[in-house]
Parts: C-alpha cells; structure tokens; sequence
C-alpha cells in the first residue's frame, strides 16, 4: 500500500502546490486524483516516485520510508504513464517498450521477446514493432507508452492524464482496456485526470483535489455521486450527476414483461391472444428471437408482418449486465417509451416500460439510503463489477 | 592530363598529398572542437546563466583575425599546422556550442520526464537521450563549422606553406601560373562540398527515426545557430 501522510510541498518560488495531503491508496485498484487545472495532482502523482520531493510529511511504499529507498531502484519499480506518452523519439516501438528491462540487466532478445508480448497486450499490432514513434498514431503512442511503464512488470503504474490528448473515441478504448489490464494484472494504479467522467469511469477510489492542493473528498465513484462533501465537488461532479449515478445501479431486479413479444411468423390466433392490457405495443422478432420492431396489435395481420413498417425500437440493453443508466437511456430512445432487453447473444429477453425503470430507480436509492443507515457504506469494488 | 595536376617542387606535396593534408588541417580542428563544445555546452544546458556568457566569449575569439592568433602563437608552436589548426579550433565554437544546446534543450520535456521516471541517472540520460535527439542539430553545426573550415585552412599559407591547398595561390601569383590558382579554388570548394555530402550522409545514417519533414527544421535551426 502507498500511504501518503500529511504531505506538503512547497516549490522554491514559494507556490505551495500539494498542502498536507493524507492518502491511503489501496492495493490491486485504481485510485484516481481528479481536480480542476493547478490544483496539484501532477505533483502529488511525482511524489510518489520522487520526480518531486516533499517538503513536509512522509510516503511509504508496503511501510517503507520512499526516501530511504535508492531512487533510481524505486522509479523502476514503478511504471510511468504521461500525456503524449513521452517516447524516445530515437528507438524503435519494441526498444522503447524494452527500455527498462534493457536497464534492469536483462539480454536483448529476453526484452524484445518481453516487448512484444506487452504489444500484443495492449492491443498493438505486431507489425508496428520496427516501427518508429513518429510512424504511429496518438492513441497507438499512448499504447506504447501504457506497454513500456508495464515492461519490467512493476507493482505500481503512476498515470498522469495518460488519454488526455487522443479523440474520444480511442479515450474510450484506452480506458476499457485499462480495467481490463487491470483486472488481469492486478496493479496498483495511480490515475491523474481532470476529467471526472474518466475518475468515475475507472476509478475504485477517487480523490477529488481542489486549489492549493487540499483533498476535497475521497471515496468510491457511487458514494461520490451520492454524497458530495461539499458544495465545491458537487459542482465540480456537474449537472447530470442523478443520471450518472444510475450506472452503479444494476439492472438485474428489473422486471421485464415477455407476454408483449411476438415472432414475425406469428399466427392469426397468437396475435390475438396477446394480452395487450400491460403494453400498448408488441415487439415483433425474427425467427431467432432478435428484435425487429414494434407494432400496435391491431396493425398486425398474420403472414403479412412487414419489417418497414414496423418502429424502431432504438437500442436494447444487455439484461443483468448492463445499468439502470443503459436500461433508461434505451427507453428515452425507444419511440414507444419501452425498453427492449436483450440477452448475451442478443435475443429478446423481454420489455420494460419507463415507468417501471423509474419504479426500481427510487427502489434503489431507497436500498442505498437503507444500507447507509445502517452503517455499510456502498462499496465501490462490488459495484463496479454490476457495469 | 597529368600534367594539370603538375605543381611546383618547392610544394613539396602531390596535388592528391595537399588535399589530404587539407582535410585534416580542416576537420581535426572541428573535431576537437566537438570534443570541448559537448561538456561545455552540457554546462550551459545545466548552468541557464552561464551560456549568454560563453556565448559572449565565443563571438569575441570568433572576431579575432586569425593572423592575431598566428602571431601570438607562434612564439610557441612554431610556423607549424598546429598553429594553423588551433584559431580554427576555436573558431568552430561559435557554430557548434549554440547548435549543441539548441539540440539538447529541443528534447521535449515528456521525453526528458519519462527518462526520469524510468531511472535514468542524469548522466544515462544526457548519453542515451538528449545527445541522440540532439544528433541532427548537432551534425547540422558540423556541417557548417567544417564548410568554414576547409575555407579557413588557406591562410595557413602566411605562416610558411602550413594552407596545404592555400599554398597554392602563393605559388601561383609567384610563378605566375593562374593554373594553380584554379587548383586551389576549385579543389577546396569540391572539397567543401564533398564534407558536407558526407555529413548528411552520416545524418541519414544515425537517424533513421526522423520524420521527413523535421529534416528541414534542423537546417534552419543549425544557420540560426551559425548567426
Ligand atoms: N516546478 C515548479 N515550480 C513552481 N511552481 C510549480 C512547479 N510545478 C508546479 N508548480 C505549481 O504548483 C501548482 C500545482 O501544479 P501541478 O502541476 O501539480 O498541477 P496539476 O493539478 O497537475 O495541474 P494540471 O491539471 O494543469 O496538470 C500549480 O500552481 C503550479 O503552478
Ligand atoms: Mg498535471
């Protein structure tokens, strides 16, 4: 664990950047530091590898004083992620990515063999190998820079705004393939970012940091989005918050109806006796049991279900699997105000109205509400897992 | 044919002999003043206060004629090619100190932080990063200070036939053979240009992970470090 005990950092011009600081960052998880621009998290982030050091207060690493450790020995124990990647403009992909293990003492081909394997893991082709920086993508630097920090497979990986600088689009993957990493690897992770969708995304804790590098808040995404501190990280989570707050509740208690659902080979007889007293619309499939639309039952004739004529019912959810955030957001979307769930292989797995989303919404904030009371705060790690 | 490159005996060298030894009048003095520039300008880069100053200084010796230099330095190395070769030496300072810290304070400081972060030590650092990354700019220096240098040799012919290719204007306007003149002239701008072809030779060489259109940044960054 990297405990970070009453830490303060005055720079030499008198700016006092990080202003006693306690942090216990937890092993295995990804612990995010997210504030608005200036308010120290690069500094607190350089601390931890000694890039920059504390004026005031004491880090440890598993107990032990950083500063009492060799320096160079420590930053090599730790991989270094930052905007732009930072590569060696000069190597190739595969000896940027060696680097540290080349310093560490070990054989050219052991590394390279090393280099390529972590390229294959973060999901970077294998041709770009001789490939130099100036040859690639933003977003395939970034990869590179994600593989080199992991090289040598230290313990801690220490990420300052690592996506910042790459389109959305990518951001998402990068992100996505982090957790996966991740989960995979079990790393402790140090995330800097001030972009608070990206902290709630990937973080099992997030430190909110405010000017003059107090710590605002600490705590799990949900708990943040429930319970902001104060007026300062309530703002800074932004508007939307209610509506973000749904992705950490889990769609599995939902009831969906199934008796709405007909296949498009439907008979006369098996129109008809549709019950059509809890849904206005029925949701026509395809012989496999994917969806295909909605129809009002008096529109359809059997034998003559025309696919064009049928409305589109958006975009499903995954039952179980996905939020009440995703389950919502298809019934917005869907025209008739009702969700279509779908299951793993996507096939319908049944219907549910805004209505009773909304009803498992205020049951869930009921649940939370109850749980807290009680002294058990939402854990952050279980919730995670339900997105 | 042969008979063009004829020259008189008082020479004392074959044509081919005073190229060579025009060369090395030449690039000897760039390349000891590569070798006192890099740990020099490694200081300026560390030391901020300290470069206007060099700076300073290798502008002024830069102003010295080099006869100055001739005739104080003669009284101790003789009308020897060292005497030659010591003003050049110092005259190439001025290009390649500036080219060498523009160079090294061109690597970006991602670049310099992510050294850092992976335990590099100041010195691995400064080896294995900022002078690679730095190499264009610094060739692109040896470009010029070398030009200037195969030009500058030919005043070593004051000091008693030490301008190897030079020597031959001297003999020249004594013998009245403007043969020789051309000789001279036009050896040593084949000769500049040779240096400099096999100075982006050596450029292409070292830095295959250049993106073509950064090549032409160097040269504009190497003439505003030889102004
Ligand atoms: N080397 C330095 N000397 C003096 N002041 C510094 C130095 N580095 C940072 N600061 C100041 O310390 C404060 C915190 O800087 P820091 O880089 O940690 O912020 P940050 O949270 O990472 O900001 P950003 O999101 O913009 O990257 C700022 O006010 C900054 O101006
Ligand atoms: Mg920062």
């Amino acid at each position: 664990m990297i405990r970070i005990d009453s830490v303060t950092k005055r720079y030499p011009d008198g700016t006092v950047a990080v202003d006693r600081l306690s942090l216990d960052i937890p092993d295995r998880s990804i612990t995010v530091l997210v504030g608005p621009s200036g308010c120290g998290k690069t500094t607190t982030l350089r601390m931890i590898n000694r890039m920059v050091e504390p004026s005031e207060g004491t880090i440890t690493l598993d107990g032990v004083d950083i500063m009492k450790q060799p320096v160079n020995t420590l930053r090599r124990s730790m991989g270094y992620v930052i905007q732009n990647a930072g590569l060696f403009q000069h190597r190739t992909i595969v000896d940027n990515i060696a680097t540290v293990p080349r310093m560490l003492g070990w054989g050219k081909d052991k590394a390279r063999a090393r280099a390529r394997e972590l390229m294959e893991r973060v999901g970077l082709d294998a041709a770009l190998a001789k490939r130099y920086p100036y040859q690639l993508s933003g977003g395939q630097q970034q990869r590179v820079g994600v593989a080199r920090a992991l090289a040598a497979d230290p313990p801690v990986l220490l990420m300052d705004e690592p996506f910042s600088a790459v389109d959305p689009i990518v951001r998402k993957g990068l992100q996505d393939e982090l957790l996966w990493i991740q989960a995979e690897l079990g790393k402790t992770i140090v995330f800097v970012t001030h972009d608070i969708d990206e902290a709630v995304k990937l973080g099992t804790m997030v430190a909110v940091m405010r000017t003059g590098g107090h710590l605002a808040q600490f705590a799990p995404p949900a708990e943040l989005l429930t319970d902001p501190a104060d007026a300062f990280v309530e703002d800074f989570l932004g508007a939307d918050r209610g509506i973000r707050r749904l992705s950490f509740f889990p769609s599995v208690g939902l009831e969906l109806l199934t008796a709405p659902i007909i296949a498009v080979d439907a008979t006369a007889e098996q129109i008809a006796a549709r019950d059509t007293t809890d849904a206005p619309y029925l949701l026509v499939t395809d012989l496999d049991g994917k969806p295909l639309g909605w129809a009002e039952p008096g529109e359809l004739t059997a034998g003559e279900i025309r696919q064009d004529q049928l409305l589109s019912y958006g975009r499903p959810f995954i039952a179980g699997t996905d939020s009440l955030r995703a389950a919502l957001d298809c019934a917005v979307l869907s025209p008739t105000g009702w969700a279509v769930a779908v299951d793993g292989e996507g096939r319908a797995a049944g219907v549910v109205s805004q209505q009773t989303i909304g009803e498992a919404i205020r049951g869930a904030h009921a649940e939370r509400r109850a749980d807290g009371e009680a002294g058990t705060k939402a854990d952050g790690k279980t919730e995670k897992a339900a997105r | 044919m042969s008979e063009l490159f004829d020259l008189p005996s008082d020479l004392q060298h074959s044509y081919f002999g005073l190229v060579m030894l025009h060369l090395r009048e030449a690039l000897l003095p760039v390349l000891f003043g590569l070798l006192v520039a890099l740990p020099l300008a490694q200081l300026c880069v560390r030391l901020r206060w300290l470069y206007p100053p060099v700076l300073w200084v290798t502008t002024v010796l830069y102003a010295i004629p080099s006869l100055a230099f001739f005739v104080i330095l003669i009284d101790y190395t003789g009308l020897s090619e060292l005497t030659v070769m010591i003003p050049l030496a110092i005259y190439s300072l001025v290009v390649l100190v500036p080219a060498i810290v523009d160079g090294v304070r061109s690597v970006p400081q991602e670049t310099l932080a992510a050294a850092t972060a992976m335990g590099f030590g100041p010195v691995r650092r400064y080896v294995q990063v900022q002078l690679p990354i730095a190499a264009p700019a610094i060739i692109a220096g040896l470009r010029v200070a070398s030009v200037s240098s195969v030009s500058l040799v030919s005043v070593g012919m004051l000091i008693g036939n030490q301008g190897a290719l030079g020597n031959l204007l001297n003999s020249g306007m004594i013998y009245n053979q403007p043969r020789l003149i051309w000789l001279s002239v036009v050896g040593t701008a084949v000769l500049a240009v040779l240096v400099d072809a096999a100075l982006i030779g050596v450029r292409i060489l070292l830095t295959p992970w250049m993106p073509r259109g950064a090549r032409k940044n160097t040269r504009t960054l190497a003439k505003a470090a030889a102004r």
